[in-house]
């Protein structure tokens, strides 16, 4: 192929900021000290880079360093904050609420808490993707210890009432953990504005390398406890053992600084090209965007092409343009999304849906690419579906009794 | 997962696509499938009443590339043959020309029963004449 395909996946993850590639190279040949060797100075040359970039992440979420912990990313973050507060608060209760368009990492670390003792209870969003407060308020009990509620959903870009959730924790006594991996660095995100106690976010979604990641630990009003999850040296304040991926957190630390720096003109920008995409799409018969369009990450959209299946859809292009489909990635077959279903899309609809995530890179010409490319295959198969013609000689296709 | 070079040329050059424009007496037609299982596929013979043999065949389909390329393939087949013959069209015979993997054995099995449908629709419209 002469050009490289698109890429609007940049939810799935982002490429190496090449500020952020140069700032780490040193510390894998010259600076390659063990951050805990601090009797020498390769030590401590280590461990003064991973103590300037925890600064550098405190900074962009407006924490201490002291509250962050690096881990190897995401799930781990997400693993260490339930499984940690699970065992730790096991006195007070065991009853965990989460939201059902939550992650993958969260869900499951709960339903493996769930095997052992927990009693979980999952939330449904409204329609638009989020969480009515109230119900969040009535579902809490007395022995309710965690809150976990995503900042910004993965495949719609709606962002949680963050705030609202807080505040309800914070009156009940119940720590708030939020998995925050596509939020930080794309929007302002506050941990003392927030109310968070908790915050899973990793480095490879910010454009900065994958394989490290940190979870926010609040040390004051409330103090956090956790139990460690791992064995080992007592990295961490004892709370991540292993050695430091140096090399890893500087440029994790990079990365954020550039966010913090480049967040309001990169959020204008890519926002105006999501919209366009958006609009071009939304010019055609029977296209939906999902999810709340006035709570919404701006690099995101998620938009349901209906009456073609999606594997046939994305057959069409996706040699040219990279995304997502509504369809789960995690398994070999094809499972429509569950933040889609719990919105109310059908499992079909959820199917003929595309995610669209832009990036620091993308250019409108790529846009007008993948508007052009995407348009002209949902035409086309539209053209040959029956569905399409049922539709279109007004048939309602819900009420329709399908053969089989 | 691959799509062999077969499927990909159907998908993206389906052949007999779309929908007959014969008067409803001479056209046995055949819907099946269902959105939730993925696919949906309607075909369409025009027969020529005397020779009994398919003058014409189109398809639309509602589903991935595989079952847009069974589709397509089975319309090809179907022109020209009689409708003895087309009864005859396995799903192995459609699996082996466009190397389906078993899990898309499914498409081939479907489009089959939308031909046997489309016969038997046919059939129904015009009850063989029984011999003098």
């Amino acid at each position: 192929m002469a050009e490289k395909p698109v890429y609007l996946d940049h939810n799935a993850t982002t490429p190496v900021d090449p500020r952020v590639l140069e700032f780490m190279l040193p510390y894998f040949t010259e600076h390659f000290g063990n951050a805990s060797s601090r009797s020498h100075p390769y030590g401590l040359e280590a461990a003064h880079a991973v103590e300037f970039a925890r600064e550098q992440i405190a900074s962009l979420i407006g924490a201490e360093a002291k509250e962050i912990i690096f881990t190897s990313g995401a799930t781990e973050s997400v693993n260490l904050a339930m499984k940690g507060v699970f065992e730790t608060y096991a006195s007070k209760g065991n009853h965990i609420i989460l939201l059902e368009t939550e992650h993958k990492a969260v869900m499951d670390t709960a339903s493996t808490l769930e095997k052992k003792g927990a009693a979980v209870t999952i939330l449904k969003p409204e329609s638009n993707g989020m969480i009515q407060p109230d119900l969040l308020e009535a579902a809490i009990r007395p022995d309710t210890i965690l809150i976990a509620a995503m900042y910004a959903n993965n495949e719609t870009g709606v962002i949680q009432p963050v705030q609202a959730i807080s505040a309800i924790a914070r009156k009940n006594g119940v720590l708030f953990f939020t998995d925050a991996t596509q939020a930080v660095g794309k929007i302002p995100v506050q941990v003392e504005q927030d109310g968070i106690d908790l915050m899973a976010f990793s480095a490879h979604k910010m454009y900065g390398p994958k394989g490290v990641g940190a979870l926010y630990v609040r040390r004051k009003q409330p103090r956090v406890k956790l139990t460690a999850q791992l064995d080992g040296g007592g990295h961490e304040r004892g709370l991540r053992s292993g050695t430091l991926n140096v090399p890893g957190i500087v440029g994790f630390g990079k990365a954020a600084e550039i966010c913090k720096q480049e967040m309001a003109a990169d959020t204008k920008r890519l926002a105006k090209l999501r919209d366009k995409l958006e609009h071009a799409f939304l010019q055609m018969e029977e296209v939906q965007v999902n999810g709340d369009t006035n709570h919404r990450l701006p690099h995101v959209t998620n938009i349901t092409f209906r009456y073609i299946e999606g594997d046939g859809l994305m057959l069409g292009f996706n040699q040219k343009v990279a995304v997502s489909s509504g369809s789960a990635c995690s398994s070999a077959l094809t499972e429509p999304s569950h933040v889609l279903i719990a919105m109310g899309l059908t499992a079909d609809q959820a199917k003929s849906t595309l995610r669209f995530s832009l990036g620091r890179y993308t250019k409108e010409q790529e846009i007008d690419f993948a508007i052009k490319a995407i348009s002209d295959t949902v035409m086309k198969l539209r053209e040959i579906s029956p569905l399409w013609e049922m539709y279109k000689e007004g048939m309602d296709l819900d009420q329709f009794n399908w053969p089989g | 997962m691959a799509y062999s070079l077969k499927v990909m040329d159907h998908y993206l050059h389906p052949r007999c696509a779309g929908s007959l424009d014969e008067p409803l007496q001479h056209i046995g037609t055949a819907l099946v499938g269902s959105p939730l299982t993925g696919a949906v596929i309607r075909i369409q013979i025009h027969v020529d009443e005397d020779t009994q043999m398919i003058k014409a065949a189109r398809f639309k389909t509602y589903g991935c590339g595989y079952a847009i390329a069974t589709s397509s393939l089975l319309c090809e087949w179907l022109t020209g043959l009689s409708l003895e013959d087309a009864l005859q069209i396995d799903a192995q015979a459609i699996n082996y020309e466009l190397e389906l993997p078993p899990v898309k054995y499914v498409c081939s099995k479907l489009a089959v029963k939308a031909i046997r449908n489309a016969i038997r629709d046919y059939r129904h419209k015009h009850p063989v004449k029984m011999a003098s």
